[in-house]
């Protein structure tokens, strides 16, 4: 109870809206109510920024791992008895774990001592797609001008065969690829032209009345992988549109075992956004960008828009109890660590807290295993930031989803540099079946060391291209759960098993709407339109 | 910087566009001031400045400033201070660019710069910077691509090094096509000078194949990659050597040589029966390019009859370039009573100096040798008689099928005269033959997969460059140039064009094909004489004449029915003495320009063409009027005022004997045009069917 003291209190003690964690969501709704004249109180029991979106040193992420390790409440749970002179009673806030089943391995335990120079995103692989509603979403705000970016170079699919070939992903990159035989190119090309010529039919209703070049509305309700099909495209240009580019997670080509078949509406739509991303920014190569610093700095970025529109921040607070009504049940403010109470019409709280006693209704919908690995070199000599995509089958005949993998290399300031951090994802629905597919995918593209050696093998140069050999890598389990938001307190949604951050961003905006149904999510400011399109990337 | 939409303009911007052409004009007013009193002081060269910021294009401004600069250098020279010539020159890039920056396609402001650079004062460097920037902002600018080379040559920079530039820009957008072109120009030097890494040019030219198919296949609408492939496939096929391809006589030949138009050559070959009424007979050499240099010096030509040295060889061609594919010189026949029956041995051979060189550059050096006899006869004096009595009827009935003699003559040679150079003859290298087999795969398999006019027509010109080692396959070439008509009407002319040379080419092809076009013309009054052969290419849609190096022997030649615009290629038929044209599209006398050259020409059908249709002929590239220069060297005063209006058709049957013309149905017939004929054309016994006299 030492600690309480040190916690300076709280003044006002009445808010418009309070928050705990300070993920993208909450950061993203603190931003958005503090400019529609919100007063926001914006708390984090932990000490940093993005509770499971931050981006941490090497010990930070150790340390984080053993917390959340250690299950159970994070703090002492007050006496939920109730004060009869109040009109309130205070319910302990349960915490809970998204991340379990660690496995962290230290290879060449020298890179601990560089600790301080990586920052490793807890919830990657995460990259923004330059046409994204989310890019959108950082001009409109003005985050944009606390936020540096870099382009995602290339996009690389593993051929099945322990080599990884290039995605012709633009006119130029059809045009570039030598693996894809002449007659591909063309279907190819104009594949992405039959997208191209639909969407603009559409758009233009009634103008153009040109309806030749319009996908019938049977294709487009259509599963898109048979739409390919009628294309005619190949199976390989069919697996690089749909895990590559439309970044679908399941196999489509397997309806029973799939849990989600892309249908062509929303193909073309996924594949329209991925060409829209390609050169709207004349300094990114790629369809992608990926925020320097890491994708830690993005919750902060909201966080500190929040705090110049009045947002008041207090980190390292942990909260007790939520304060609900005597009479109608509802949320009233909550209880600081610090034993202070804090009122406001609206709570809304991240994912990892639960009141045991009302049982809110959450639903289970898998699970998402991610690793983090540090490897000492990158896994082509040209490029250090690139996406790898592993459709499915091609590792094992039995792996069912899309495993993606994203490296960054050090002039995104996210490791020393000589060294890259590659990050992995797979949908799964338990976490031996996920780790199984995340180690098959690091093992077939760089050198697991056997254990006690060294990493002396570099020298066995077997190809042109070295394997790089892992560093230090870390391996998790996330459970992917909804939970509802009804009850007066309000869930952020949880880190998805998306590469984009387009889900997290739509329920964060429907949630502001639901709050303040007649505020306006961002109004345009004159002063955030001069924000260019160009000062996004630097 | 490419399609963008144009926009209306706005009140605002047509106001602020009167205050801008006013401030113009005063700036413009002011400089003209300066320019005339001489004044190069600081702040008249100020002025100039303003005025191109605004507007680049004042070509007086920035020639002003070429004076100014010459003037202050001449001041400083003296004291020839580096410095102060540097500073001078800088401003003038300062300027320049400034300018580029409100119009970086300014002419104006691209020559200005290079003029400072090539004064030779200012870092290069600078300039590499400068064109990153503008072909970033516009990576098709050609202007820049232009100035690239400029500096390019100035700094010595390697070729290399800009054929690599030229793939990083292709790389980042193919549609380019001032890279491709850039790159043509530097591989053409790489491999001209057989820099290192682009000898043999086979593996160059093989992995510029495989580059451009990259583009061509991803987007075959888009046009520069075509252009591109054109240019190689050019580049690929085009022979690198020069040599005689064809001959009249041709080599073996025993030639009869009647000194009557009218020999009855029944019994012989109409290949190699010819007569004459002038005591001479014509020697004709065909290249496989237009060549010059052709006189006595380098053709050495062995005969009792005539000294080497006597003999003029004259270019076949309308132009006055001096070159010419075919070349022509005149052997004179022995006494014509004294040499009957005997006969005469010509050899032809490549003389002793050098000198024979193609357009292109290429010296003919294959040897080769052409040895035929000839033979005079003269005519029995009845059948003398018949001469030009009766008028040629270019009738059906008139003609009658010629197979059995023909076909056993065993004459044709000049069809075989590749045979003369088969032996010394470059073999097509095996891997043009390879690249254009692999080539024609390609485009089939594109062709499969999508409709695509310029994938035709590539195919079409790459099946037709088969010849050189195989025979085209004649049948789906025309198939294709006839789709490409129904495809794309806008070319409709250059498809008819083409499809009319491939067909000639068809006819052309074999001794069999040819002969069944081959008809023997019968007088129907007087059947026993002039029964000559008739070279029957009527009613075939022609709209150009090919292949004309089979044809060298063709003395009467029917060609009505067509759809001749031009009869270019026609003038190599040295022995043409009879010519059917009617019923073509011809729209003007100088398009029989090729005429002039025929000297024996005696009967001539251009009736119901399109002649004095149209005052201007709009399908000829140059509409000739008596102003020109190469008219009015043909055509003095007096001539001009015989000529009058007819001064057209004066140029071209100059000179000419015409005994038969037929002329009716063009528009340009009149009393007067007939009495113009009549006049100028004394030698002509018939004028549209009716005899004269």
């Amino acid at each position: 109870m030492n600690e309480t003291e040190t916690y300076p209190p709280i003044d006002p003690s009445n808010f418009d809206l309070i928050l705990v964690g300070t993920g993208i969501p909450e950061s993203i709704l603190a931003a958005a109510a503090s400019a529609a004249g919100k007063s926001v109180l914006h708390l984090d029991p932990n000490s940093f920024y993005g509770t499971h979106f931050s981006s941490l040193s090497l010990d930070e992420f150790s340390s984080f791992v053993r917390s959340e390790s250690t299950t159970g409440p994070s703090c002492t749970p007050q006496s939920p008895a109730s004060n009869p002179d109040c009109d309130f009673i205070a319910v302990g806030l349960e915490h809970r774990c998204l991340y379990s089943d660690f496995e962290i391995s230290t290879q060449t335990p020298g890179v601990l001592e560089l600790s301080r120079n990586f920052n490793l995103d807890l919830a990657g692989p995460r990259a923004l797609l330059c046409a994204d509603s989310t890019v959108d979403l950082f001009l409109r705000s003005g985050v944009s001008q606390y936020l540096e970016f870099k382009s995602i170079d290339a996009s690389f699919v593993y051929d099945g065969m322990g080599g990884l070939s290039s995605v012709p992903d633009s006119r130029a990159g059809i045009f570039k690829d030598r693996n894809l035989r002449l007659t591909e190119k063309n279907l190819l090309m104009r594949f992405f032209k039959l997208v191209q010529d639909h969407l603009g039919v559409s758009d233009s209703d009634g103008v153009k009345s040109n309806d030749s070049s319009k996908i019938s509305e049977e294709d487009l309700e259509s599963p898109f992988v048979e739409f390919m099909e009628k294309m005619r495209l190949p199976p390989k240009i069919k697996s690089i549109i749909l895990y590559a580019i439309a970044l679908a997670d399941y196999d489509q080509d397997n309806m029973e075992a799939s849990k989600d078949i892309l249908k062509t509406k929303d193909g073309i739509d996924r594949l329209a956004l991925y060409h829209s991303s390609i050169g709207r920014f004349p300094n990114a190569l790629g369809a992608m960008i990926y925020p320097i610093y890491g994708q830690g700095e993005l919750p902060q970025a909201f966080c500190r828009r929040a705090a110049v529109k009045g947002c008041i921040y207090v980190l390292r607070m942990p909260v007790s109890a939520v304060l609900m009504d005597k009479h109608n049940g509802k949320c009233k403010g909550v209880r600081l660590g610090s034993g202070q109470d804090i009122f406001s019409h609206h709570l809304v709280v991240n994912p990892s807290f639960t009141i045991p006693r009302h049982s809110v209704s959450s639903v289970s919908k898998g699970k998402v295993a991610r690793a983090v690995c540090i490897t000492s070199g990158s896994l082509k000599s040209d490029v250090s930031n690139f996406l790898v995509v592993y459709p499915p089958r091609s590792l094992h005949s039995d792996q069912v989803t899309a495993i993606r993998s994203l490296q960054i290399g050090s002039n995104l300031a996210v490791c020393p540099s000589g060294l890259f951090v590659l990050y992995f994802s797979t949908l799964c629905d338990d976490a031996n079946q996920g780790k199984k597919s995340l180690l098959s995918a690091m093992t077939a593209l760089f050198t697991l060391p056997i254990s006690g050696e060294p990493e002396n093998h570099i020298l066995v140069q077997s190809d042109t291209e070295v394997k790089p050999s892992l560093v230090w890598s870390a391996l998790y389990i996330q459970d992917l759960t909804t939970t509802d938001m009804s009850w007066s307190i309000y869930y952020t949604p949880m880190p998805d098993g998306n590469l984009n951050y387009k889900d997290l961003v739509d329920a964060t905006t429907e949630l502001f709407h639901h709050i303040y149904p007649d505020e306006e999510f961002f109004p345009m400011t004159t002063a955030s339109e001069s924000a260019e399109d160009d000062d996004v990337i630097l | 910087m490419h399609g963008r939409p144009r926009k209306a303009p706005k009140h605002e911007d047509s106001e602020a566009s009167t205050r801008k052409a006013a401030n113009l004009r005063t700036l413009q007013s002011q400089l003209l001031h300066n320019h005339h009193e001489l004044i190069y002081s600081k702040e008249a060269i100020e002025i100039s400045s303003k005025l191109l910021e605004i507007n680049p294009e004042s070509y007086t401004a920035w020639n002003y400033r070429k004076l100014a600069v010459e003037h202050h250098l001449n001041q400083s020279q003296t004291g020839s201070d580096s410095e102060a010539i540097k500073s001078i020159l800088d401003e003038e890039l300062r300027v320049v660019e400034n300018a580029l920056r409100q119009n970086f396609k300014s002419y104006g402001a691209w020559h200005h710069r290079k003029w400072v650079l090539s004064k030779r004062h200012s870092s290069v460097d600078h300039e590499f910077r400068l064109l990153e920037k503008l072909q970033k902002a516009d990576s098709r600018n050609f202007h820049a691509w232009n100035y690239r080379r400029f500096i390019a040559a100035l700094q010595n920079r390697s070729e290399e090094d800009e054929l690599k530039f030229t793939t990083d820009m292709i790389n980042t957008n193919f549609s380019n096509y001032s890279a491709w072109h850039n790159r043509s120009v530097l591989l053409s030097h790489l491999i001209e000078k057989k820099a290192q890494g682009f000898c043999p040019k086979e593996k160059v030219l093989t992995e510029e194949f495989e580059l451009i198919h990259q583009a061509l296949f991803t987007d075959p609408d888009d046009q520069s990659g075509w252009f591109y492939h054109l240019w190689l496939i050019n580049l690929t096929i085009q022979p690198d050597y020069c040599l005689l391809i064809s001959s009249w006589p041709s080599n073996g030949a025993d030639v009869i040589i009647s000194s009557d138009i009218n020999f009855d050559c029944l019994d012989l070959s109409p290949f190699t029966c010819s007569h004459s009424d002038t005591g001479t007979f014509p020697l004709v050499l065909y290249f496989n390019q237009a060549v010059k240099g052709v006189n006595s010096s380098t053709i050495t030509v062995d005969t009792v009859l005539n000294t080497n040295e006597n003999l003029t060889w004259h270019p076949v061609s309308t132009n006055n370039s001096g070159t010419a594919v075919a070349w022509v010189t005149h052997l004179s026949l022995p006494d014509l009573k004294a040499g009957s029956l005997r006969d005469y041995p010509v050899k032809v051979s490549l003389g002793k100096s050098p000198g024979i060189v193609s357009s292109n550059g290429f010296q003919c050096s294959v040897p080769f040798q052409i040895e035929f006899r000839f033979r005079v006869q003269n005519l029995v004096e009845e059948v003398k008689k018949g001469l030009d009595v009766e008028m040629i009827v270019w009738r059906d009935e008139n003609y009658q099928m010629e197979d059995k003699d023909l076909q056993d003559s065993g004459a044709i040679v000049s069809l075989d005269h590749l045979s003369i150079n088969s032996n010394t003859e470059p073999a097509a290298s095996s891997w043009v033959e390879q690249i254009i087999a692999n080539e024609i795969e390609l485009f089939r398999e594109l062709l499969a997969e999508i409709n695509c006019k310029i994938g035709k027509l590539t195919l079409a010109r790459l099946l037709r460059a088969t010849s050189a080692y195989a025979t085209i396959p004649i049948e789906e070439v025309l198939k294709l140039y006839s789709e490409l008509m129904k495809l794309d009407p806008s070319h409709l002319q250059y498809y008819k064009d083409e499809h009319s040379l491939v067909l000639m080419k068809k006819v052309t092809s074999s001794k069999e094909s040819l002969l069944r076009h081959c008809w023997r013309y019968k007088n129907l009054k007087f059947p026993s004489v002039d029964n000559p052969i008739c070279l029957r290419l009527n009613n075939l849609s022609l709209s150009r004449i090919g292949s004309v190096e089979h044809l060298l022997w063709v003395q009467m030649l029917d060609l009505s029915h067509n759809e001749l615009q031009s009869i270019e290629g026609l003038e190599t038929m040295q022995l043409l003495s009879r010519l059917n044209l009617s019923r073509n599209k011809l729209s003007s006398f100088s398009a029989l320009e090729p005429l002039r050259l025929l000297k024996s020409l005696k009967v001539l059908d251009i009736s119901f063409n399109e002649i004095g249709d149209h005052s201007i002929d709009t399908r000829r590239y140059l509409f000739s009027s008596p102003l020109c220069h190469s008219v009015r060297k043909n055509l003095n005063g007096d001539d001009f005022a015989t000529a009058g209006k007819y001064w057209e058709a004066f140029l071209i049957f100059k000179g000419m004997n015409l005994i038969q013309f037929d002329v009716v149905g063009n528009s340009i017939m009149n009393g007067n045009f007939r009495s113009f004929l009549r006049k100028f054309l004394p030698s002509l016994k018939w004028l549209d069917g009716e005899e004269l006299h």
